[in-house]
């Protein structure tokens, strides 16, 4: 730097070097005023153009605003894992969002080859209609969690243990790895095949739009212009995320496995030192965040309807996105971070462009990370070596 | 099967041959004697130019798929080297490179293109823009050194607003100037004298030295904001970069103002000038220039910055000028392979470039070694060799998954990899050239 800087901002041999201190010494602070500047011009433009849409046309941007909600709440569920992994080991669990997937797909092999959606109404054949799918669907949840749970223990196990005291970058690149693995080994025909498979659900989605009053939409039947759709599979996958909010929040400030967690993340040879089995805690990290992946994959495919092997990358990175937006670490701005993205994906597809909806998530992400680089609800712990 | 195992033995052969020929011509390269260097680039491009063109029989030697498979390890090399500067020598973890690569291999194509069909815009443009865009910089940087501390979201804004200016400046030029030459392009039936081969090829050089300064300039762009940023998340931020450029490359047809680039359904048409000759010199020039940087004090700064960012801000070394110039380099060489790749393929479509694809220059940094040119060379060479070549005929026979096994197993052997041996496998040995220059150096320091 001193031979190639040097030259380019003094003459050579003219200035002084108490003269060229001073004229280095000028306060580049005072200059922040442009890059807020800048960003307020952004901020301007993408209001503008929200609340012209929104004068247009306000049943439309409610619509889009409710498939971003549906969206942000789905990526909150994948949004609580990365942050509780990157919480305590400080790693990008990028095969998160393949777990993810293979949480859908474990769903769709219970429904589609063993029915399991329809058990209660095998073992029990008196059992009323809508107490067979409540039970049914819920089984086809809870075994996708268990898979999605055993499965990121074994990847836990296997990949990254081994790998705990190497560099950082040494344990993302085998998260990578993973991450590729899973998708391409289940892309081979004899797994789940690399095609985009129609998935069925568990249940039917039943739609009501609201146009004084609330209303059944009937089979074939367009809802009428300016009504406002939401289906049952959106109020549950609203319910299921608010619902494991709550429990994550429970387990981690009042059960003594979230002490143990809190106490990992704030500082592992401690931990050990005062008797915490740290591999332990972090096994169970893996597995929380994991079942509530799977949750996610199951209510992505029913709302979505369409699963592939290569389903997982992008909801993964955004929930990733989600985190550090709302700070990594922290439950709650997970679960905000989230909802943020979801409207930003759902907005930007609505009335900039469908397909710059990734560029923007990215967007986001650089654009809090240089003005808050802790997040929203980050604590300033800085990123320790 | 049994046809096959004369195949495996073949290309088993190829693959130490090449090997081979590498050390060869960095033993060559590396040697005292000037008369002994020159005559080991002229050999080692004689060989193979020979291989390439004779027929013995038959058969020839290397036959189109082998060319195909050279020329695409040249590039992935290139690509790599710029990789490894980036990674193995500074420590930013990037996923950007594909971007990069794809960034040059797009301009390059679009200046040719459109040379071809007498159409100066192209070059006009790009390279106008290129060299305006290298002078703002110049300009803008000149402005914000007088400033202590300005925050880097503000120097972002200065250079944004100075490169669209650039950008829009050229455009005006480009498109007064185009009308003077069309003329000399002449008609398809007498061509002028912008039309002619000769001018082809300086076109095409032109090109790929654009296409590797537009990479530049972008990544100086992307990089400035970004490498601030703690090296995980600017992992995902070129990540995010890699998508959003192949968002970009789906839509350049709507999103931005490129028809002849077609979108989704692909470049068709680009002129094919990737000769071995130029792929060789490519080569040649990226790996002297790395070869040379590393081995320089901006190279030891660049490795002083991977080794402990504290300890080498202590030293007075410009941590931020050193990430932003490894990555700016880098993403160069990207471009530059871009170039050659596109005038090699004639065919650019944005599933060339899926950020998917973009980890193999990673696994191939990572095998190699990081912090090993020598390593990355090799590992590039062999990778494209065995994978692509042996590999994928091999698979190929035995069913229609072959790719989706591929990439199977890449991530198994690179989670052994990992937990084996993490240094890579040919760790930090250096190959004759490429090998740190102990004797000269201290030579020069003896003499001051």
């Amino acid at each position: 730097m001193e031979q190639a800087s040097v030259p380019l901002q003094t003459a050579p041999g003219e200035r002084t070097v108490s003269t060229r201190r001073r004229a280095r010494g000028r306060p580049g602070a005072r200059l922040a005023w442009i890059g807020q500047g800048f960003l307020l011009l952004l901020a301007a433009v993408v209001l503008y153009i929200l609340i012209t849409n929104l004068i247009k046309d306000p049943p439309l941007f409610a619509a889009f605003v409710l498939s971003g909600l549906q969206l942000g709440f789905v990526y909150a569920l994948i949004a609580l894992g990365y942050t509780m992994v990157y919480g305590i080991v400080r790693l990008i669990n990028f095969a998160h969002g393949d777990v993810f997937m293979v949480g859908a797909f474990v769903s769709f092999y219970a429904v589609t080859r063993f029915q399991l959606h329809i058990w209660p109404a095998a073992v029990f054949p008196g059992l009323p209609s809508g107490l067979v799918v409540v039970i049914g669907s819920l089984t086809v949840v809870l075994l996708s969690m268990i898979v999605c749970t055993a499965m990121a223990v074994t990847i836990e196990r296997v990949a990254y243990k081994p790998l705990r005291d190497a560099p950082r970058i040494a344990a993302l690149i085998t998260a990578i790895g993973v991450s590729f693995f899973l998708e391409f080994f289940g892309a081979l025909y004899f797994v789940f095949s690399p095609r985009f498979i129609p998935y069925q659900r568990p249940f039917e989605v039943v739609t009501w739009y609201i146009k004084d009053g609330i209303h059944l939409v009937q089979a074939g039947q367009a809802p009428p212009p300016g009504s406002i759709t939401f289906s049952n599979i959106f109020l549950i996958i609203v319910a299921a995320s608010i619902l494991v909010q709550l429990v994550l929040q429970f387990l981690v400030r009042r059960t003594k496995i979230g002490k143990a967690m809190r106490a990992a993340s704030f500082d592992k040879p401690t931990a050990r030192l005062m008797g915490i089995d740290v591999d332990g805690v972090i096994s169970f990290t893996f597995a929380v965040g994991a079942a509530f992946a799977g949750l996610g994959g199951v209510l992505y495919a029913i709302a979505y309807s369409s699963i592939w092997t290569q389903l997982g990358i992008l909801p993964g990175l955004k929930a990733f996105v989600a985190a550090v937006l709302g700070g990594i670490g922290s439950l709650p701005g997970a679960f905000v971070g989230a909802l943020i993205m979801g409207q930003a994906e759902a907005l930007t597809s609505g009335y900039i462009s469908t397909p710059m909806r990734d560029a923007v998530a990215f967007t986001i992400l650089i654009i809090v990370l240089l003005v808050k680089p802790t997040g929203l609800f980050g604590e300033a712990a800085g990123e320790k070596a | 099967m049994s046809v096959n195992l004369g195949f495996i033995v073949l290309s088993l052969v190829k693959i130490v041959a090449i090997l081979a020929y590498l050390y060869g011509l960095f033993w060559a390269m590396g040697h005292a004697n000037r008369l002994v260097k020159v005559a080991g680039v002229v050999l080692a491009f004689g060989i193979i130019q020979i291989a390439l063109s004779v027929q013995i029989g038959e058969t020839q030697i290397l036959n189109d798929f082998d060319r195909g498979l050279l020329f695409q390890a040249c590039t992935m090399t290139m690509v790599a080297l710029g990789l490894n500067l980036i990674y193995g020598f500074n420590g930013q973890f990037s996923l950007a490179q594909w971007g990069f690569y794809g960034i040059g291999a797009y301009t390059a194509a679009d200046i040719t293109y459109r040379w071809n069909v007498r159409d100066a815009r192209g070059l006009l443009v790009a390279g106008i823009g290129v060299i305006l865009g290298g002078l703002m910089i110049l300009a803008v940087g000149r402005l914000v050194r007088r400033y202590q501390g300005m925050p880097v979201l503000s120097q972002f804004t200065l250079y944004l607003i100075g490169s669209v200016l650039a950008g829009a400046v050229a455009v005006v030029i480009g498109n007064v100037l185009n009308p003077l030459l069309v003329p000399l392009f002449g008609t398809p039936d007498a061509p002028g004298i912008l039309a002619s081969p000769a001018v082809m090829q300086v076109v095409f050089l032109l090109a790929v030295l654009i296409a590797g300064a537009f990479a530049a300039g972008v990544s100086f762009l992307f990089g400035l904001p970004v490498l601030t940023l703690g090296s995980d998340y600017f992992g995902i931020a070129t990540l995010g970069f890699s998508i959003v450029v192949q968002t970009l490359m789906v839509n350049t047809d709507t999103i931005l103002p490129f028809p002849e680039m077609k979108g989704g359904r692909g470049m068709i048409g680009i002129p094919k000038l990737t000769t071995w000759f130029w792929a060789f010199l490519f080569l040649l020039a990226v790996i002297v220039i790395m070869r040379n940087l590393i081995h320089s004090s901006t190279g030891r700064a660049i490795m002083s910055v991977r080794e402990d960012e504290t300890a080498a801000r202590a030293m007075g070394i410009d941590v931020a000028f050193y990430k932003l110039f490894a990555f700016v380099m880098g993403s160069f060489f990207a471009g530059i392979g871009g170039g050659v790749y596109a005038h090699y393929i004639g065919f650019l479509s944005p599933g060339t470039f899926d950020f998917l694809v973009g980890f193999n220059p990673l696994i191939i940094v990572v095998f190699g070694g990081l912090g090993s040119m020598t390593g990355t060379i090799a590992a590039s060479f062999g990778w494209i060799f065995f994978l692509e070549g042996l590999l994928r005929v091999l698979l190929s026979q035995m069913g229609t998954e072959a790719p989706t096994w591929r990439y199977v197993l890449y991530p198994i052997t690179l989670l052994l990899l990992m937990l084996l041996r993490p240094q890579g496998l040919l760790g930090n040995i250096e190959w004759g050239f490429l090998k740190r220059p102990a004797v000269a150096l201290r030579a020069r320091a003896a003499g001051k």
